[in-house]
């Protein structure tokens, strides 16, 4: 996709952008828990201290009495003590009658007066350059015969409220960040938790071999399963369409393989009755190119041979020695033809697991490659030793040309060859076939060039049954 | 410690505002000087004898700071500073006036490691700060009370009283709390804790008791054998004269002590706050001390006495604030005139 270039790197993860959008989720729920218990924290402690006040008016007014007409007072000793318990702040009050000051700070008006007896006003103002709470509260004593009313005022400064409140909001502060923390640290928790599945399914697609088709059969969540079913049908597809063209390939091959066999027969006979060497040579060459053509159909068809056969490979026993033995009495013709020997060094038995057919076209394609690039007047040794505890080694070793350096890891490779061919006609398959079979039954081909001596050296690696 | 007119004083406490500044009238006055120019102003209700080896060691801590040190009655000191007059500390024995000067706002906050080191009664809002604790006790002439049992609670004072009111008759002693402002605190919170208050009054006012406006005067009189008791004595000062006069003992209590803390704060009027900071500092370190060492003044670790822990020191609050209302001194006046002054 182009536009994940301009993506940040944080949010190209789903991971990562779970745990982002969880952690913001969680700041902000932290941040909203902290502010309302810091509300709640101040409103709690501003009505503590309202009921305090109010309190310590009531006591005031109800020790409010009248003798001979005169309205007498005597502040209760716990209206004033109780007022301690907020905190450390300053206190006024005024008791007043009829609007004269009986006793009290006079400059401490209220700034709202309660209409009927028993009602109470809670203001804040300012007075004496500090914020207070003045409560208020009325009473009508009867002087006399004539009922007067009474204001008393208390009021109290916040600083001891502001302290509580303050504390009271740094303590709901770090218990925000803990949460936060504790949030984040769930959230991403939840985020890897959530996404095992997909990164299991991940790594179940990744570990498959290059070639294997098979459908994914594995429990997935619900999310996934479009996933998993859109994913094997196209596997299917692939298989299918891959399928196809081995089998028009191999079908191809072997329509020019019949008619090749036919021209070559046609040429052979010619060859006989043709008396000038110019036309013999000509006909040598038309016999050694239809040569060249049905060996390459071959190799196309001994390809699509290993495609088919290493989907549901056989787990036959074959005996390597025997199977070598064959492969190279079977080629001993053509090697004659060029005065190459063949030695064959294999005493069996030799036994491993897997399909005849593939192993034999595997050998025989890697010592035909060995015929057909090594000089006249050669050796070619083909020697089955035990490489180790678990594997047997089929070494073909000719005197030939060698591999060159620089092409050699890519000699496998679909029809990639060598780049010190020179003029020999070759299509490029054979070590592909080699590999391909060795691949599917478990082992390996590995290609060198010996430090002494001429020639190349191929060795066809298979694991012990 | 006189209270020369507290109740004229109270009243114009709501009108100082208003008006112009009235000449401050001094018991005492010395000048301490320092090296530089520096004079941090000290108003106090302590006799300059008691205060003089507590400013030479400051001094001799701090040399350039000079200390001019003035003496007055805890009502004149409330009023100088209520009126806005420039002192760069004031320390008073009258908690109750101390603490009205910070609560109407005359005080201004100070903090550092001494003041956090105080006990939180010991404090009220980094404004006031308490540096001595002193009970208030009974002092009886030895030899008047020979044939006497010492009573060790209040009961048995009251009992005591009771069966020989020959050996009383005129000769106890206590504060006239009209005129004194430590005897009236003294008085009120004891009223206030104990009921056995206005019993004693009463009786005290049958027998016939002489009133005092200082604590001294009655250690004096109790030493030349005038008096047979003087209840509700400062009692560092009767300890302090104790010490060096054996015709007085201290009466021990063991019901309840009421317990007085002597207290410092910086005026907001204050020029001089580093100086008066560093003088704040040097009285708290004195009142954090285990025993007093430069003066008699007992420091705060003296509230921790059986008998004191009864009631603890008087608290520094706004219920002090209910004793200086007129409406309660009044009544309360009365109630005590009635029950003490029965002529």
């Amino acid at each position: 996709m182009s536009d994940t270039a301009n993506v940040p790197f944080w949010w190209r993860s789903i991971g990562q952008r779970l745990t982002i959008l969880l952690a913001g989720i969680a700041a902000v729920l932290a941040i909203l828990s902290w502010w309302m218990v810091t509300s709640f924290a101040r409103e709690a402690a501003e009505r503590t201290q309202d009921n305090v006040l109010v309190a310590s008016a009531t006591t005031i007014a109800e020790a409010l009495r009248s003798e001979q007409g005169t309205i007498l007072l005597e502040l209760p000793y716990s209206a004033f003590a109780m007022l301690d318990a907020i905190g450390e702040d300053r206190v006024f009050y005024r008791v007043s009658a009829d609007g004269e000051t009986l006793t009290g700070y006079d400059d401490l008006l209220p700034p709202g007066t309660p209409e009927r007896p028993g009602d109470v006003s809670v203001r804040t103002i300012d007075y004496r350059g500090d914020q207070v709470r003045t409560v208020t509260v009325r009473r009508t004593v009867l002087a006399g015969q004539q009922p007067v009313p009474v204001l008393v005022t208390v009021a109290q400064t916040r600083t001891g409220v502001e302290a509580i409140g303050s504390g009271l909001s740094q303590t709901a502060a770090i218990l925000s960040v803990a949460l936060f923390i504790l949030a984040v640290g769930l959230g991403a928790f939840a985020a890897g938790n959530a996404l095992k599945p997909l990164n299991s399914f991940a790594q179940a697609v990744t570990r498959r071999g290059p070639s294997d088709l098979r459908p994914l059969r594995r429990k997935v969540p619900d999310e996934l399963s479009p996933l998993l079913i859109a994913l094997n049908r196209l596997m299917e597809r692939l298989g299918q369409s891959i399928r196809r063209s081995e089998e028009f390939i191999a079908e191809a091959a072997h329509r020019v393989r019949t008619p090749l066999a036919t021209v070559r027969a046609q040429a052979e006979l010619a060859l006989h009755t043709v008396e000038k060497d110019e036309e013999k040579k000509m006909l040598r060459r038309i016999i050694r190119a239809v040569d060249e053509s049905s060996r390459s159909a071959s190799q196309l068809l001994d390809h699509a041979t290993v495609s088919f056969r290493a989907d549901a490979l056989a787990k036959d026993h074959v005996d390597l020695a025997e199977l070598a033995a064959k492969v190279t009495d079977g080629l001993a013709p053509t090697a004659d033809m060029k005065d190459i020997t063949l030695i064959l060094d294999a005493i069996g038995p030799a036994a491993v697991r897997g399909d005849a057919i593939l192993l034999e076209s595997a050998l025989r394609n890697v010592l035909d490659n060995s015929v057909k690039y090594s000089p006249a007047e050669t050796e070619i040794n083909v020697t089955l030793d035990r490489l180790d505890k678990a594997n047997w080694r089929l070494i073909i070793r000719d005197q030939g040309r060698g591999f060159s350096a620089d092409s050699l890891p890519e000699l496998t490779a679909r029809f990639k060859r060598g780049t010190n061919v020179d003029q020999i006609v070759g299509s490029g398959l054979g070590l592909t076939i080699a590999e391909e079979v060795l691949d599917a039954h478990g082992g390996r081909l590995e290609l060198s060039n010996p430090e002494t001596g001429a020639g190349a050296c191929v060795s066809l690696i298979l694991p012990a049954a | 410690m006189r209270f020369t007119d507290f109740a004229s004083s109270l009243i114009g406490l709501w009108l100082l505002l208003a008006s112009p500044l009235q000449a401050l009238e001094l018991e005492d006055q010395k000048l301490y000087p320092g090296t530089s120019a520096t004079v941090v102003k000290v108003i106090s209700t302590g006799d300059l004898a008691v205060f003089e080896p507590f400013i030479l060691q400051f001094q001799a801590e701090n040399p350039t700071i000079g200390i001019d040190y003035h003496v007055t009655s805890s009502a004149e000191l409330h009023s100088a500073i209520q009126d806005g007059g420039v002192f760069d500390v004031a320390v008073s024995s009258a908690m109750d006036l101390q603490f009205q000067l910070a609560n109407d706002g005359a005080a201004q906050a100070y903090a550092s490691a001494v003041t956090e080191a105080l006990p939180v009664w010991a404090r009220w809002r980094n404004q006031v700060f308490a540096f001595t604790a002193e009970p208030a006790v009974a002092v009886i002439s030895r030899e008047r009370f020979a044939d006497l049992e010492r009573p060790k609670t209040r009961q048995e004072l009251i009992a005591l009283l009771r069966q020989n009111p020959e050996a009383f008759e005129n000769t106890i002693g206590t504060y006239d709390v009209r005129s004194s402002g430590l005897g009236y605190l003294f008085a009120t919170q004891e009223a206030r804790n104990s009921d056995t208050f206005w019993r004693l009054s009463e009786l005290m006012g049958t027998r016939g008791t002489e009133l005092y406006c200082c604590s001294n005067q009655m250690i004096d009189d109790v030493a030349s054998g005038r008096l047979t008791l003087a209840y509700n004595v400062l009692g560092s000062y009767a300890a302090e004269r104790i010490a060096r006069d054996d015709r007085l003992e201290i009466l021990e209590m063991e019901d309840y002590a009421t317990v007085m803390l002597r207290t410092a704060l910086i005026p907001a009027t204050a020029t001089e706050t580093q100086g008066a900071a560093l003088f704040l500092d040097a009285l708290l370190r004195e009142g954090l001390r285990d025993a007093p060492t430069v003066w008699a003044l007992p420091p705060l670790g003296a509230a921790d006495t059986p008998e004191a822990r009864a009631y603890g020191p008087i608290r520094l609050g706004p219920a002090l604030l209910v004793y200086l209302d007129k409406l309660n001194r009044d009544a309360f006046l009365r109630a005590w005139s009635d029950a003490m002054v029965q002529q």
